[in-house]
């Protein structure tokens, strides 16, 4: 299988402590693959070397066979590495709208026009409409983003990802602090996103039952070290991974949560 | 959404035609002098507004540009003949100089967080104020000096105050219009992205650093040309023009008026400017008025307490919530029926 992200040794210390300690593995293109590990087990941290928010101490980001270790987050999100964050990051006091219409216009590479008014760039507002009825989030086009509700904001964050139109997704916990009410509307965006083609999803993800549903691929850290990859049904079956975290017999492993970082 | 702009932009431009209209009926010399303090303090204060209220970069040291301005168009007067090609040649100077070292400052400075680089600007503009005050060959120092500007062709002489009331007029009109295209363009649309959420900005694919440097040559190069009005405008320069109070006075005009709105510190620089007036007036009546700078100090407290936002912020929150009030009630109305 052809893959599209892949590390090597990749290991970050902060002071004495090793976050991530020598992780390496192949992220399969165009496929779902799911990071879980309990709470510090390093999965945000590893996120965070993959688009570029922090540099490793030790070890090689590749994107499609290209070392990209030393690239930002911008170039990062510009080749084509996009990402949602775990605790909310949107613009607040901006509409809903806006904030989906400066993914696009990064997208479109419109960075330094000064002169043309913003309305003129008609396609950049239709699209962003369209992306918002895509999440559901239509009727509050013209909200502030602060005043959105935590399962909207989690929304308009999949919208603005989505607007980036990048070819790997990194999606950090989408539906962390959400009612159950709300993660249903969540994971049907998400399965929409799977279906289409050239899509490259990694999702980091606490809530075992989505995972398994959803995941092509499952890879588990633990401790900051990587512990196995695979298919849902090979790491549910995994003695290693039962032991280290699952613990308990074979019936609870379908409704055990495993920790967030 | 744009119904509502055109119909500010007519706002606008009413009240513009008005205010070329008020000296042919009041143009007392006081008038016209306080009037033209508004115009010059409204573009200083709306350069200060790109970086605060737009970009959320705050300083405090763009009384530097004020400055360089201010200085740059009263020695080129000074030094060559008070001409029409001098005092061209003391804007542009003025500008580029203004320019260049809001470039300079920009890249060495902006990378750091908010309150360093607040404290740095304080620092330079203070350097700068050392510098006009020991180099007396090219300032004269703490004295300051006098200069004559072009005299003006046939009978315009005569209404020379005018003249300059009008010429800060226009400027300020037009530099409004120009910030405000500049605010509502793509490039200012990721500004205000920037004051919001810069990790957010750099995840989306833009670059932080190039903006804040293109926004504070604009605020620079906008704010020499502030001082520049202001020397014209009272044919004197000293090294008041580098204070602090300068950018204080900027900061405060933003604040009362509305940071991120333009216009707002329009309004602030007219109420600012009126209130010293007057204020200074009621001397006689009791001591605390000739101290006029403590009662700014109360209200500047009062205004960041119960209005955040500034006059213009305050106004704009209302007339939303108010639509979207009738809004819901139209849509509740509609259920009902």
């Amino acid at each position: 299988m052809e893959s599209i992200i892949k590390t090597k040794d990749l290991t970050i210390a902060f002071g004495g402590h090793v976050a991530v300690n020598e992780v390496s593995v192949d992220i399969p293109k165009n496929q779902f693959t799911s990071v879980i590990g309990p709470n510090g087990a390093g999965k945000t941290t590893f996120f965070n070397m993959l688009s570029g928010q922090l540099t490793p101490t030790k070890g090689q980001v590749f994107f499609k066979g290209e070392d990209i270790t030393k690239k930002s987050a911008t170039e990062r999100a510009r080749i084509g590495i996009g990402r949602s964050f775990q605790i909310t990051n949107v613009f607040p006091n901006i509409t809903v709208f806006e904030n989906v219409r400066l993914a696009i216009q990064s997208r479109e590479n419109v960075r330094f026009q000064m002169l043309r008014h913003f309305t003129k760039y008609k396609a950049f507002a239709d699209e962003a409409m369209s992306i918002l009825e895509t999440v559901l989030l239509k009727d509050r086009a013209k909200a502030l983003a602060v005043n959105l509700s935590h399962g909207e904001k989690r929304k308009l964050e999949i919208a603005m990802l989505l607007a980036l139109n990048t070819e790997v997704l990194l999606l950090d916990e989408p539906t962390a602090g959400m009612s159950l009410e709300e993660v249903p509307a969540i994971l049907d965006v998400i399965k929409q996103i799977k279906e289409e083609e050239n899509r490259t999803i990694i999702l980091i993800e606490h809530k075992m039952d989505m995972v398994l549903g959803l995941s092509d691929q499952v890879m588990v850290l633990f401790n900051g070290e990587f512990l196995a990859q695979g298919s849902p049904d090979e790491i549910m079956e995994n003695e290693t991974v039962q032991a280290v975290y699952i613990g308990g017999s074979q019936d609870d492993k379908h409704t055990s949560e495993i920790g967030t970082d | 959404m744009i119904k509502t702009l055109q119909k500010s932009t007519w706002v606008y431009l009413f009240t513009g035609l008005m205010l070329v209209l008020l000296p042919f009926f009041k143009d007392e010399r006081w008038f016209l002098f306080l009037m033209i303090q508004i115009f010059v303090f409204g573009i200083f204060a709306m350069s200060y507004d790109l970086l605060l209220g737009y970009t959320g970069i705050v300083s405090f040291g763009h009384a530097m540009f004020f400055g360089v301005g201010a200085y740059s168009v009263a020695i080129t007067l000074d030094r060559f003949e008070p001409s029409f090609m001098s005092l061209l040649l003391g804007i542009v100077i003025a500008m580029a100089v203004g320019g260049l070292i809001a470039f300079i400052a920009g890249i060495l400075t902006l990378r750091l967080k908010s309150h360093y680089y607040a404290m740095l600007t304080l620092a330079l503009a203070n350097l700068f104020l050392v510098l006009a005050e020991k180099w007396r060959s090219l300032t004269k120092g703490n004295d300051g000096f006098t200069f004559q500007i072009p005299e003006l062709p046939g009978g315009l002489e005569d209404h020379r105050n005018m003249v300059i009331y009008l010429f800060c007029l226009v400027s300020m009109v037009v530099i409004f219009f120009g910030l405000k295209r500049l605010t509502e363009s793509p490039l200012g649309k990721i500004l205000v992205a920037i004051r919001e959420n810069e990790q957010r900005v750099v995840s989306l694919g833009y670059k932080i650093m190039p903006y804040k440097v293109i926004i504070s040559v604009i605020s620079g190069v906008v704010a020499s040309f502030a001082g520049v009005l202001y020397a014209i405008s009272i044919r004197f320069v000293d090294t008041s023009v580098f204070a602090i109070d300068m950018t204080l006075d900027a900061l405060l005009m933003t604040i009362i008026g509305g940071v991120g709105t333009l216009v707002g510190p329009i309004i602030g620089a007219g109420i600012i400017e009126f209130a010293h007036h007057y204020l200074s007036e009621l001397s006689d009546v009791h001591w605390i008025f000739e101290r006029w700078i403590i009662l700014f100090g109360i209200l500047y407290i009062l205004v960041v307490i119960f209005f955040p936002s500034g006059i213009v912020g305050t106004i704009n929150h209302k007339l939303a919530t108010r639509k979207q009030r009738k809004k819901e009630d139209e849509q509740s109305d509609k259920l009902a029926s």
